[in-house]
């Protein structure tokens, strides 16, 4: 049976030919700004070695850019930035909240496994 | 712009009908997956980031490995993989005109960006088969096995090969024969198997050589296991001290004492459980990517026949957008944490 009640929500997103303007806008300004990011963070990499005293900056730096490009990729090409707030956070919230206690969790364990081997010996 | 629904009150949204995602059910599912497959590479990654932090300063790093070009060869860290990450954002790039040129149903203007994102797609996973061979045969110096168990890698410019001369035959070379080819292949394959001596090599057929070979420059020796007397850590052994370290090592007469490359079992760049991360997460990214462009393929087919523009809407590239910029988001993440730091 053919349901008349159904929704049609692929519809609700198509846009007229000006709308589609400022948004190509937009799309360019992130290729640019993506661009950018991993130009300046190649330069970083390749000039500032790990053994310098500024590396530690430098490696937070680069956690933060890859944050702000997964963050224009997710928003903007992905349009995740369009969708209602309810979807919105039932996928960033959920996944932010674990994989942030993993990366805590995991790391912090392979610090105390790495200090063991060295006190007690091993390979 | 996507999602624009009319505004309703809670109680309506949720008492059926209404979506409260206010969003289709394929798409809706396209992102459940995703979550799920960003889940796996994020537990990829973090148990990569478990291993190199055990491991401390032995992990090897990503511009020493990494510095090569095509045709240019060494000494340019970090370019190629700019180069594959540039490609992936802008194949990415093309893809989002595509669904915005869908959301205007311009049918031409899909096809078009469409095909654009396969080119895309089909260059970034050649350029990771250069890497990968290029991984998997390695340097020209290899990384040695020093005297006191220790292990080092080697930079520096590998002096040219220019020729072996026979000194004792064998079965197919005369004493005096002069071998001018595939050199660097012979050299490294008996350096493997200890088959080098005294600035001599043993043929496959059994004759010795003399190997005529310019000196190198710059060499250094970077230890990455350490030993009895050297130590991970210390300063890099630069000059005449180098030199002597690593000619020790690969004319010793022993095999295994330096590897070329990588394999599952071994590599050159640092402990085993680097290649295999290697090996695995550009792999499955890869792989991501291969099965990507053939989805995408499939969608092209479909825009062209006009089957999504009879359907009133092109929602099948948006939900591939999705997918492909995914693969694209894992990449940012990979170059980071692989190559970068």
């Amino acid at each position: 049976m053919e349901r008349d009640d159904l929704i049609e929500y692929s519809l609700h997103v198509h846009h007229s030919e000006e709308q589609g303007k400022v948004i190509r806008k937009k799309i360019y300004f992130v290729t640019i700004l993506l661009t950018l990011v991993t130009a300046v963070e190649v330069g970083l990499g390749t000039y500032i070695k790990q053994s310098s005293v500024a590396w530690p900056f430098v490696k937070w730096s680069f956690v933060a850019l890859t944050i702000l490009k997964a963050g224009y990729i997710v928003m903007v090409f992905m349009h995740l930035g369009d969708e209602k707030k309810t979807l919105r956070n039932v996928i960033l919230i959920p996944y932010i909240l674990f994989i942030l206690y993993l990366i805590f969790i995991a790391l912090w364990e392979a610090l105390e496994i790495g200090q063991a081997w060295s006190t007690y010996g091993g390979a | 712009m996507a999602g624009h629904a009319t505004q309703l009150d809670a109680k309506t949204l949720w008492g059926g009908k209404e979506s409260p995602f206010q969003t289709s059910y394929g798409k809706l599912m396209m992102w459940f997956f995703l979550v799920s497959d960003a889940l796996t590479f994020g537990g990829l990654l973090v148990s990569y980031g478990f291993t190199r932090h055990d491991f401390q300063g032995a992990w090897p790093i990503g511009e020493e490995t990494f510095n090569s070009m095509p045709i240019l060869g060494h000494g340019y860290p970090l370019l190629y993989v700019a180069l594959m990450t540039f490609i992936l954002i802008v194949s990415s790039v093309t893809m989002v005109l595509a669904v915005e040129a869908g959301h205007r149903m311009d049918k031409k203007g899909v096809v078009k960006w469409m095909i654009a994102t396969i080119i895309g797609g089909f260059f970034f996973v050649g350029s990771q088969a250069w890497e990968w061979s290029h991984f998997i045969h390695g340097s020209e110096f290899g990384k040695i096995e020093l005297s006191d168990g220790s292990q080092a890698i080697v930079k520096g410019h590998f002096g040219e090969i220019k020729n072996f001369t026979v000194v004792e035959e064998g079965k197919h070379h005369k004493k005096g024969d002069v071998m001018k080819e595939d050199l660097m292949h012979e050299f490294q394959h008996a350096a493997e198997k200890g088959l080098l001596k005294d600035g001599m090599i043993r043929l496959h057929d059994g004759s010795l050589a003399k190997i005529n070979k310019e000196a190198d420059s710059h060499l250094q020796l970077v230890v990455k296991k350490s030993g009895k007397t050297n130590k991970v850590g210390d300063a890099p052994i630069h000059g005449k001290a180098a030199e002597k370290m690593y000619y020790e090592s690969l004319y010793s007469g022993e095999s295994n004492h330096v590897i070329y490359g990588a394999n599952l079992k071994q590599n050159e760049y640092g402990p085993q459980q680097y290649g295999q991360f290697f090996f695995f997460i550009t792999g499955f990214h890869g792989f991501h990517v291969f099965s990507g462009v053939i989805i995408n393929i499939l969608i092209l087919i479909g825009a062209v026949s006009g089957k999504y523009h009879k359907r009133g809407h092109y929602e099948m590239v948006e939900k591939t957008g999705l997918y492909w910029h995914f693969v694209d988001l894992v990449w940012v993440f990979v170059f980071t944490f692989f190559y970068l730091i």
